[in-house]
């Protein structure tokens, strides 16, 4: 069975304790992929603020998760989005993805990553330092690189 | 009952984040339900006039507005999701 780490949080996250983790005992491991998405600043940003939806939300991070390691063959992944208020240059999402070889752990990664901003049930308000805050909207090039994965099942 | 939860601007809007209510008489989908919501006036008839813009999910699974809904669902309304 690939070893799934699911987590929400408002705390920051250690991607070296993290990735770890993931590795202890398994050495048919070949190469771990990370991703971290960060809050990007620009156009008088200050900060983010995430909701979520109380389970929901783990069991589509976890279905995501799953489904990545039976496409691509992982060892296993862990998949960590933060929560609350987030200022600009803070970590938001980390997605580790460990397989035999590094083809499989960075194609996963990227999987995981267009499933997760289009199908995990998160939303961010953006703050800006003029005091205005407004709702993200969502992207239309998100749901097409979504959409180039086929179904989360198959 | 039905417990119903509100995310994000519909949240922000409604001035509440969810609420308990009957199935409402005749309700056998999630469209009855918005019928139901839309007809109370004014911010909910302002939000669920626009369905369009809403995504829907039935017991913590993205469901359409076509999906049957019983007693005791739990029935969340949010704007597609920002995460990432």
């Amino acid at each position: 069975m690939p070893r799934v780490t699911i987590r929400v949080q408002a705390e920051a996250f250690d991607s070296a304790h993290e990735t770890a983790l993931l590795l202890r005992g398994h050495e048919d491991v070949g190469g771990v992929a990370a991703f971290t998405g960060i809050v990007r600043g620009g156009g008088g940003l200050v900060a983010l603020e995430l909701e979520h939806y109380p389970g929901m939300t783990e069991s589509m991070m976890r279905r995501i998760a799953e489904s990545a390691c039976a496409r691509f063959g992982l060892v296993g992944c862990t998949v960590i989005h933060r929560v609350g208020r987030l200022a600009v240059g803070m970590p938001i999402v980390l997605v580790l993805c460990a397989a035999a070889h590094r083809g499989a752990a960075q194609e996963a990664t990227a999987f995981m990553m267009d499933w997760l901003k289009t199908s995990a049930p998160f939303w961010k308000r953006e703050e800006f330092a003029n005091g205005h805050s407004a709702w993200v909207e969502p992207r239309a090039q998100d749901e097409a690189a979504k959409a180039r994965w086929g179904s989360l099942t198959a | 009952m039905l417990r119903i939860l509100y995310f994000a601007w519909l949240r922000d809007r409604l001035g509440r984040s969810g609420e308990t209510l009957p199935l409402p008489q005749g309700a056998h989908c999630v469209q009855d339900l918005i019928a139901a919501l839309h007809a109370r006036g004014g911010e909910y008839a302002a939000i669920f006039a626009r369905p369009e813009l809403i995504r829907v999910a039935v017991n913590q699974s993205f469901a359409t507005i076509a999906a049957p809904i019983a007693a005791h669902d739990e029935i969340a309304f949010f704007p597609p999701v920002t995460g990432g």
